[in-house]
């Protein structure tokens, strides 16, 4: 009797659970990202560039005359729940996916993208990621094997620092970031005074910059996801700790320098993408974001955007919206705004789905993020 | 030495502030035998009331805080002993704790959907500058905090053994029945001690919260910090709380610098644990009072 | 066969067919009925995973009366068990076996002192015990490879059959946990099992009877935790990824909630609360962010109410509405 009922349950429940939901005669381009958890800022900036570009591009017609369809899941930024939403995503035959941003959430879903031959355009920065052998990952901004020796060169010529202390955050994109620094470190003869671990989302550092003032470093080098930028760099400005402080993208980003208020200033290091960039569409695309948002983008809102004009992009010299060739059109590809005035910066990508672009030195000053130096493109 | 010094410092002033949460915890537990599995998220939503308050109806910064501490006494202390402890007195102790591991769901929950999934930034109380003690450099901020903690706990102290009502409080906390037969009024005193625990977690979560920074996941943290800091002092003493707070927060910066940061967390827990099986009466708590 | 016994046994062999055919496209053979798809028949195996962790849960707290907040702390030892196990080239057979075995094993180092003190610090003992299995996991990365996870396992090839495509690995799923449900069963109908209920209902009495209430305890606790050990032996090749967050604190008070929504000490509780904390959000999925909040506050309301879960709620509605129906429930 019981268990008769649960049996028609369970059918009802089965006919909910199978439903289809897109139509065919559309780019489907789901966004899978952080939208809560440790990563909710870097993931709500993706998806509004995403979205910002996806309303441009169906303004204009679309991607070869299909209208681009946008769908957004939540990975809570984790990896587990990533890899759930992608094959969820995959069943509904996409063209590309878009994201995530977390190196560990790639890692675990990138074999999924592999395996249905679909492009994965990611914001993950680990410097593995592109050395897995899939064809068909993508990255939107620089991997640590490109921005670190930047910041080695950096923290040896414009720094002049004999001893830097290193502070990283344990996981995939801090833990990769640490190696990478360190190996570069090393090279060039820069002792590394301290090289202090701290836990994803840890909210007292008290203990950490008190550590730091006894190591008495020429500079100290912070590699730590938004948030806890902020509350290192409060704390530090709380307990005196004055030294230099250098970053790679993040520690510059908008959002650090809202959370730290006055802390974040003179803070300085390299940047691979800034709205602020000395470039007037990049500068441009920042005005229609703040107007659109209401809220200043980081490097993340960059990333979102760039990455559906490169699917536009590839899809049309591809000449069709197959998510194999549009892979295979982007590899050895350089997009030039010229052509393609959304892709912002001439961009190139190789072989394994590494980004070439130009980059940047920066400071904050007076709570802005000032650019003083443009590094140019590795490859030309 | 000077290292030492900060950190004990640092770890005096978080602690003071795991104190003000663990006091709360104590005395829920002590006067309706209420584990408050949400006072974590009690100490991380008054910070957002505040928020509010700042950003919404942009209203000065103390003014703010104000509001939060009468904020959270209505909703975190009233309402829920009225909506979510009372009905469930009845149905026995875990129902009650699933009602607030729910209800620290919820509240986390509430403040990611309508406020932000993000961490906010908040003022400082006190300046960020620095005073040299004895040579050791150490932070205004921190001691302004510690000072403030204590200064809320003593009078706490006073209130409960120097007037009636605290008085009557503490009868009840100890034997309700034999204080009803006294002639204490069971009920109200329940009710303020309800009160007494919200406007502590208010308190707490305006000194935290500038280190923190506003999030709705700040309370997993605090709610674990205030649990083993409770368990530690002995879960029937306002005391033993305090001791439990002060402990929990040097020990915590100690294991930071000088354990491991991966595993900065379980030494509290491992207290926790070894307080449990060795001395379950906990630091300063009387073996006898225990109640169940 | 007595006529109840005789409905019993149908409704089973329905509901049995029912569970066996949900996700199989039935339009070739004639009926409008499509089937899942990949996704669909993940969820459909990952309720049946967290199902067996609930079982274990209701156990412990339902049938003695205890609290755990270590589930997804066991659910971890099982889950890396069988991954490390399996990438090593062991049978998934024995590394599942290896997986309820550990975590019964560690459940009874745990209990041992934890019961020796007053009632709730057995939750406050597993509390501590859940952050530091994950804190483990999380740190030891030459083992579990940290946060970064491992990946690469395998599903298992059973009787010759791989069960690599998702349909066969949640028919696999499927008759392990009729296995883990009928042993389940079995043990709370054995004069054992009904030693527990005797327990829960009056430990003062069940001690007066000659029964150990501390070794029960301790058994329960155990059993209950290898019950975890399972779940998680079957989830590492279900995602055939794993990493820290899943066996987390917060997801343990999860487990516990939903063993409660559900109907603790009611024998399909933890089956009826794992369809609302896995297939429900599926459903609900326009309330997307909000579903969390919506679900808090039901259980609240749930608790004032009807504390006996979900299973009481049904029962004493269907008492209501029908008077008679009431009297031959089992």
């Amino acid at each position: 009797m019981q268990f008769s009922k649960l049996a028609v349950a369970a059918t009802a429940a089965a006919i909910v659970l199978g439903s289809p939901a897109f139509a065919q005669n559309s780019v489907l381009l789901p966004v899978i990202i952080e939208l809560s958890g440790g990563g909710a800022t870097v993931g709500n900036n993706w998806k509004n560039g995403v979205e910002l570009a996806a309303a441009e591009v169906n303004a204009a017609g679309g991607i070869l005359g299909k209208k681009v369809e946008i769908p957004a899941v939540d990975t809570q930024t984790n990896p587990g729940v990533a890899r759930a939403a992608i094959q969820r995503a995959l069943d509904d035959k996409p063209v590309a996916i878009l994201g995530p941003i977390y190196s560990g959430s790639v890692k675990a879903s990138m074999q999924l993208t592999a395996d249905a031959e679909v492009p994965q355009i990611m914001g993950g920065e680990a410097g593995d990621l592109t050395a897995q052998g899939s064809k068909y990952i993508f990255r939107t901004s620089f991997g640590q094997n490109i921005s670190m020796p930047k910041l080695a060169n950096y923290l040896r010529d414009g720094e002049k620092a004999k001893s830097v202390a290193v502070v990283f955050v344990n996981n995939d994109f801090g833990k990769g970031g640490r190696d990478a620094i360190i190996k570069e470190l090393n090279s060039r003869n820069i002792k590394v005074a301290a090289d202090l671990s701290t836990e994803a989302g840890q909210a007292d550092f008290a203990a950490d910059v008190i550590k730091l003032k006894s190591a008495n470093a020429d500079a100290i080098f912070i590699y730590l996801n938004e948030e806890e930028s902020a509350r290192f760099l409060r704390e530090a400005k709380k307990q005196g700790l004055n030294k230099p402080m250098i970053g790679e993208t993040t520690l510059l980003g908008q959002k650090v320098i809202d959370l730290a208020g006055d802390a974040a200033n003179g803070v300085k290091g390299h940047v691979g993408l800034t709205v602020d960039a000395p470039i007037p569409a990049v500068q441009e695309f920042g005005r229609k974001f703040q107007a659109k948002y209401n809220y200043k983008p980081d490097h993340n809102g960059l990333k979102g955007y760039i990455s559906v004009y490169m699917v536009k992009a590839a899809a049309e010299k591809a000449g069709k919206l197959d998510p194999k060739a549009i892979a295979a059109a982007l590899h050895g590809m350089t997009i030039t705004p010229d052509k393609v005035p959304g892709i912002l910066m001439e961009a190139s990508w190789d072989n394994t789905g590494e980004i070439d672009r130009i980059s940047f030195l920066a400071e904050v000053k007076d709570g802005k993020q000032v650019i003083t130096q443009t590094l140019p493109k590795l490859k030309n | 030495m000077a290292e030492i010094l900060q950190l004990v410092i640092a770890g005096l002033a978080t602690g003071a502030i795991y104190a003000l949460a663990a006091i709360g915890f104590t005395l829920l537990w002590q006067t309706s035998q209420t584990i408050n599995f949400a006072q974590g998220e009690f100490v991380m939503l008054p910070a957002f009331f505040a928020l509010v308050a700042m950003n919404w109806f942009g209203w000065p910064f103390w003014l703010s805080c104000l509001v939060a501490i009468l904020v959270s006494v209505l909703l975190l202390g009233m309402v829920f002993k009225v909506i979510v402890v009372d009905p469930m007195l009845k149905q026995g102790v875990l129902p009650l704790v699933i009602s607030t591991i729910a209800l620290g769901l919820l509240l986390r929950e509430g403040a990611k959907d309508f406020y932000s999934a993000e961490a906010q930034p908040f003022p400082y109380i006190f300046p960020d500058r620095q005073v040299s003690v004895l040579g050791v450099q150490l932070s205004l901020s921190q001691i302004g905090v510690l000072l403030i903690a204590l200064a809320v706990i003593a009078a706490l102290q006073l209130f409960l053994s120097r007037t009636r009502t605290g008085r009557q409080m503490q009868a009840t906390a100890q034997n309700p029945t034999v204080a009803r037969i006294l002639g204490v009024p069971v009920e109200r005193m329940i009710l303020y001690t309800f009160i007494i625990n919200a406007a502590l977690a208010a308190m707490a979560s305006l000194l935290i919260s500038p280190i923190y920074l506003a999030k709705f996941s700040n309370g997993e943290h605090l709610g674990l910090a205030a649990f083993v800091a409770a368990i530690v002092g002995g879960f029937n003493q306002v005391r033993g709380a305090i001791a439990g707070g002060l402990l929990v927060g040097v020990i915590d910066n100690l294991a930071a610098a000088y354990v491991s940061t991966g595993y900065r967390q379980s030494v509290p827990l491992i207290l926790l644990v070894l307080f449990i099986l060795f001395r379950p009466q906990g630091l300063l708590g009387r073996r006898e009072e225990r109640a169940v | 066969m007595s006529r109840s016994a005789l409905r019993w046994s149908l409704g089973l062999v329905l509901l049995g067919l029912v569970l066996v055919f949900v996700p199989v496209n039935l339009t070739d053979y004639g009926l409008p009925y499509p089937g899942l798809k990949r996704y669909g028949t993940y969820i459909m195996t990952l309720w049946l995973v967290t199902a067996v962790a609930a079982m274990g849960v209701n156990l412990i707290v339902g049938y003695s009366g205890q609290e755990t907040l270590a589930q997804a702390a066991f659910l971890g030892i099982g889950a890396y068990t069988t991954a490390l196990l399996t990438k090593a080239g062991i049978p998934f057979g024995l590394a599942f076996a290896a997986s309820g075995l550990l975590a019964f094993v560690v459940g009874i180092l745990l209990g041992i002192p934890a019961l020796r003190v007053q009632k709730h610090y057995l939750a406050f003992v597993t509390l501590a015990f859940a952050v530091m299995a994950w804190l483990v996991f999380r740190n030891e990365q030459w083992l579990t490879g940290g946060v970064m996870g491992l990946s690469g396992i395998k599903r298992p090839v059973v009787f010759g059959i791989n069960t690599r495509p998702f349909l066969t690995f949640y028919w696999f799923v499927l008759a392990v946990t009729a296995i883990l449900t009928f042993c389940m069963w079995w043990m709370l109908r054995s004069p054992w099992g009904r030693a527990f209920t005797a327990l829960r209902e009056n430990p003062v009495r069940a001690e007066s009877l000659g029964i150990d209430v501390r070794l029960y305890k301790l058994l329960t606790f155990a059993i209950g935790s290898a019950y975890g050990g399972f779940a998680g032996a079957l989830y590492a090749p279900l995602v055939e990824f794993i990493d820290p967050s899943p066996f987390a604190l917060s997801q343990s008070f999860l487990y516990l909630l939903m063993v409660v929504v559900g109907g603790a000490g009611s024998f399909l509780g933890p089956f009826v609360g794992a369809a609302i904390a896995v297939l429900l959000p599926e459903w609900l999925r326009f309330t997307e962010t909000y579903y969390l909040l919506i679900y808090a506050f039901l259980v609240m309301l749930l608790m004032a109410f009807c504390p006996g879960g979900i299973v009481a709620l049904v029962l004493r509605l269907k008492a209501a509405l029908l008077p008679k129906a009431g009297k031959v429930q089992p």
